[in-house]
């Protein structure tokens, strides 16, 4: 079974994000690595591009399909983690632990949007 | 599970087994159990068993049999000796594809055909509107039939020690029925994934037998998921991606299935004048350079202009890369002709190549 870390926030769309003071660490829940399956591309912006909150920033690619990553935060792209161009099966390892990017938020109050662990936690029940 | 979806007699042993289900042409069916990859490993290295019981099965008897087969069916079964399997197609007047099929000859007066789940209402309308001027009956045989596929280089051992069903003998393409276990089963060797193999249609209650005895056997029980990167890797079609009503056989490269010199049938003038012209798409193979992923419907491209698409894409599993089938225009299908395939804001370049990524391992002798 998969599993909810505490002290993140979560997107509707299973995208997680930790915050450290302005910047925002953002990868993809274990619920959705598990629904996924095996993970073999993974398509991320560059630095410097700017991403918007609810719009696609990028793709993670199992066998069977492409989806869409859409960012929960707006902001510029600071860091990516180039790991992921050679190794994107690091996301079924460990999820929570696998960052996508990194963006210096341009609106922190869009985090208020975000849900807690708990509220996540009912959406992947359903 | 969706409401009013129909279940294999499998259903209960995937659930069991912690698959992923999903909808599969109106049946909720295995995607996967461990992983794509893993099964499919197994189907190439080992020994993996699918539950097809969803294909339609349609039963063919009466005098004009044969020529009644020949009449919707583009490839061309007169004087086979009994036993022998073809594949083909059956198509619209306008040589468009109502689906591609299996043809078992039971006798010159029986014929057995083996259709896709997604299209079992559609074909069997087709297959008894057509009977018109023949002497048969057509019944559909579907919801009495279970079906296993057994895949892989280690498939007849598995099919020989665990079931005891003596198959060593059975040649490529041919079938028997063997009396078991107090009901008349059929076996071919036949499959979709280019490996050696065998399918197996019984009562659903032999079919469940069949199926906990490969269990305890120790064969991988495989989803739709790797059924699908197997048959592609090898170059095969699947109905809906390379096959459908607005692409003929010969756009599909599958000329050789389709017998222009038969004296008839469904779709001979249309597919001989195609022919004869020259298609203006065929479906060929594509590589890419890099390893971006093309997938069904992006877009290919020559100078900006879109020329074709892809029909079916992945990372192929046996050999990791990044490859297509995709319907490309005429002259761009030309080997090593290089495209560019969209693949979302993005263009990758990829060159033209034979649609067989992996060589196929049938047991021909």
């Amino acid at each position: 079974m998969s599993t909810v870390k505490e002290n993140v926030k979560y997107a509707e769309s299973h995208e997680w994000v930790m915050v450290d003071g302005e910047i925002a660490t953002i990868g993809i829940s274990d619920y959705a690595q598990h629904a996924l399956g095996d993970i073999v591309y993974v398509d991320l912006p560059e630095e410097g591009d700017e991403v918007e909150a609810g719009e696609t920033f990028g793709a993670v690619e199992s066998v069977k399909a492409a989806s869409d990553l859409i960012s929960p935060v707006s902001g510029e792209v600071v860091e990516v983690n180039g790991e992921l161009e050679d190794a994107p099966e690091l996301i079924n390892k460990d999820a929570f632990g696998t960052w996508m990017i990194k963006v210096k938020l341009s609106d922190p109050s869009e985090l208020d949007a975000l849900l807690d662990a708990a509220a996540y936690a009912k959406i992947c029940e359903e | 599970m969706e409401e009013g979806i129909k279940t294999t007699c499998l259903h209960d042993r995937h659930v069991k087994l912690g698959a992923l289900m999903s909808p599969f042409a109106g049946y909720d069916m295995p995607i996967q159990y461990k992983g794509i990859t893993e099964e499919h490993n197994a189907v190439r290295h080992e020994v993996g068993v699918f539950d097809v019981s969803h294909m339609g099965e349609v039963r063919v008897k009466g005098p004009e049999a044969e020529k009644y087969v020949n009449h919707i069916f583009v490839n061309d079964v007169t004087g086979a000796p009994d036993g022998q399997i073809f594949y083909g197609m059956m198509c619209y007047d306008n040589g468009g594809t109502v689906d591609d099929l299996l043809v078992y000859k039971v006798s010159d007066t029986e014929f057995f055909l083996v259709i896709n789940a997604a299209n079992i209402d559609k074909d069997v309308a087709w297959i008894k509107e057509h009977t018109d001027g023949f002497d048969v009956t057509v019944e559909d045989e579907s919801p009495i039939y279970g079906e296993v596929a057994v895949q892989g280089p280690k498939a007849e051992e598995a099919v020989e020690k665990l079931l005891g069903l003596p198959v060593a003998d059975l040649k490529f393409y041919t079938f028997k029925t063997i009396e078991t276990e107090g009901e008349t089963i059929i076996v071919s060797r036949t499959g979709y994934t280019g490996e050696d193999g065998f399918e197996i249609y019984g009562s659903p209650a032999y079919t469940q037998r069949v199926w906990d005895k490969l269990m305890a056997g120790g064969v991988e029980p495989c989803g739709l998921g790797c059924r699908d990167t197997l048959r592609f890797e090898v170059g095969l079609p699947l109905y809906g991606d390379e096959l459908s009503a607005d692409i003929t056989p010969l756009e599909a490269s599958l000329s050789m299935f389709v017998k222009l010199d038969k004296t008839e049938f469904i779709g001979k003038a249309a597919l001989a004048s195609q022919k004869a012209e020259g298609v203006k798409r065929r479906i060929v193979g594509l590589e890419l350079d890099g390893n971006a992923i093309p997938r069904h419907g992006y877009p290919v491209e020559v100078d900006g202009q879109v020329v074709g698409e892809v029909t079916t894409g992945y990372r192929s599993i046996s050999t990791g890369k990044s490859v297509a089938m995709a319907m490309i225009q005429k002259p761009y299908d030309k080997l090593g002709t290089r495209v560019e395939v969209r693949i979302r804001k993005k263009t990758f370049p990829a060159t033209v190549v034979k649609k067989r990524f992996y060589d196929k391992n049938y047991k021909k002798d």
